[in-house]
């Protein structure tokens, strides 16, 4: 009896989060423009969609933006990150809170006081200021990432591999580095979702020239709408689906990688 | 060797101040002027703006943003504890495909999420095409404060899941043993063993479901249709279209103000529940 409580409690949990998607997959070959009625299977909307040039605009424009974000904010992370594991006491705990500012602020706040500093110095909004935008929110997490993996760390050995005859630089990328690997990898990982996935902040920072993905779907479902946004859900969610499954086949840690 | 790699952190603390602090201040430099915001020399101190939202009309809008978002952070921890504790209980070898599941709807995309959400409840979506089969009167959830409500449970529900899960399944079951051969029965070990324990989960969990909840202006946005605004829309509105910064700057501070205070509250509860 319990056991089927339990059950039939997790069956309605998961219709209530996969209900809507489901519902977006099987619009998304429904002939009929209309939300409510049913016209027969068609795969006018996936044609639509590959035509639509604003749609591939704002995909390359998120995954240009995503790919450099991530690059620029691992590396730039990563080496602030050794940086402040080696301050004293005080000025890490200062430079710290100040790197969780972006992570505690809320979305819109962040948004709105870039925005705010773009204009004031009269930088154009357009793909620069969404990247600078999108290298200030990343950048906080790769240092969270990395940072526990360099508390670990001996900080015997580098002064080993100097005292061998190493240069700092050769002991940063052969005993440093390969150790906090981890770290950076997951750090570049959160950076990548939250890049790719980011509406607020782009929202207030793109300007009327640039489009992510994001900002597109905002725009749309607020006009009204268009039927090749849920064929545009459907991709998606495969993607994530697939990307998902193979995590998880590959190493029964992908959970540790998701969360 | 220290002193030198310490200034491997300094580009990134310039980078703050100038892309961290500065719009910060800046932000806070409009909420107590007015002015010609793109001509620093005619800023001159003003409260005004603060004025301005303590009018009964926007006070309303801050008091029912936070109410809002009170009421779906209740509703996610009500689905959400038992749903975390379902899957720290289920066996080792399901208990990762069901915490999979759960976590696959919040990698896509957010905007996507809600846009469905948008299909089902408006006047003629699938909701009210399903009661009209059954012949029973169409429901006027959408645009309002229940699409709003549900749109927010929907979004944020795995961020209540998650952490109350992460405590639950490091819980000693020897402790459950031991309340249960000291004669506790279920509700009462539940009441005095499991959930102190869980106290932390809980906290995280709510603390990431109000944040998000209570700055919103894309759910409001899709599926409130404007008739009742949060406070992340007016600042929305204040900087895209009425281009009134000071107001929008000074909405902004008030937003952070809120949340800082709600985290030092959820912060003093946390160590209160665990001392305890």
């Amino acid at each position: 009896m319990k056991k089927t409580m339990k059950r039939l409690y997790m069956g309605l949990i998961f219709l209530f989060l996969y209900a809507p998607i489901i519902l977006l997959i099987v619009y998304s070959f429904n002939s009929s423009k209309s939300r409510g009625q049913w016209g027969g299977f068609t795969l006018k909307w996936y044609a639509d969609l590959f035509q639509d040039r604003q749609i591939k605009e704002a995909f390359i424009y998120t995954i240009v933006i995503a790919v450099l974000a991530t690059i620029i904010s691992t590396i730039f992370g990563t080496i602030a990150a050794i940086g402040i594991n080696n301050m004293r006491r005080f000025p890490r705990k200062v430079t710290l809170n100040l790197n969780n500012l972006p992570v505690l602020n809320p979305d819109i706040v962040t948004g709105v006081a870039l925005m705010t500093l773009f204009i004031s110095v009269n930088l154009q909004l357009g793909f620069m200021s969404m990247l600078i935008a999108h290298i200030v929110f990343c950048t906080p997490f790769v240092i969270l990432a990395v940072l526990p993996k360099l508390r670990q760390l001996n900080p015997h050995l580098a002064e080993a591999a100097m005292d061998l005859g190493a240069k700092p630089s050769y002991a940063l990328r052969k005993v440093i580095i390969p150790q906090i690997f981890p770290g950076i990898v997951s750090g570049a990982l959160i950076a990548f979702t939250l890049s790719i996935d980011d509406f607020v902040i782009s929202f207030f920072t793109a300007g009327t020239q640039v489009t992510n993905l994001s900002i597109l779907i905002y725009s749309m479902a607020k006009r009204g709408v268009k039927p090749s946004i849920n064929a545009l859900s459907t991709i998606m969610f495969l993607a994530v689906l697939i990307l998902l499954l193979l995590i998880n086949r590959k190493s029964d840690k992908g959970e540790e990688l998701l969360l | 060797m220290r002193r030198r790699m310490k200034l491997l952190a300094y580009p990134y603390s310039l980078w703050m101040a100038v892309f961290v602090v500065v719009p910060l201040f800046l932000v806070f430099l409009y909420s107590i002027t007015k002015g010609d915001i793109h001509d620093f020399s005619t800023l001159e101190f003003s409260l005004d703006s603060y004025k301005r939202v303590a009018e009964p009309l926007f006070l309303k809008v801050i008091g029912n943003s936070f109410f809002l978002a009170l009421i779906s952070t209740v509703f996610c921890f009500l689905l959400g504890y038992p749903v975390a504790m379902i899957i720290a209980r289920t066996n080792q070898k399901y208990r990762n495909k069901l915490l999979m599941f759960i976590i696959i709807p919040m990698w896509m995309n957010f905007l996507l999420r809600t846009y469905a959400w948008m299909a089902i409840l408006s006047p003629n979506g699938v909701l009210n095409r399903f009661l009209g089969v059954l012949g029973l009167a169409p429901l006027e959830i959408m645009p309002g404060q229940g699409a709003v409500l549900i749109g927010m449970v929907y979004n944020f529900l795995p961020f209540m899941i998650l952490p109350i899960y992460t405590v639950l399944v490091k819980i000693d079951r020897s402790l459950l043993e031991a309340a249960d051969d000291l004669g506790a029965n279920k509700v009462k070990t539940f009441f005095r063993v499991v959930f102190p324990l869980s106290i932390p989960g809980v906290v995280s969990g709510i603390t990431m479901v109000f944040m998000p909840a209570v700055s919103t202006f894309v759910i409001s946005g899709l599926l409130g249709g404007g008739k009742t605004p949060l406070i992340g829309d007016l600042i929305e509105q204040q900087f895209m279209s009425d281009r009134n910064w000071h107001f929008g700057s000074s909405l902004s501070i008030i937003l952070m103000v809120m949340i800082l205070i709600s985290m030092a509250v959820m912060s003093r509860m946390d160590r209160k529940g665990s001392s305890a």
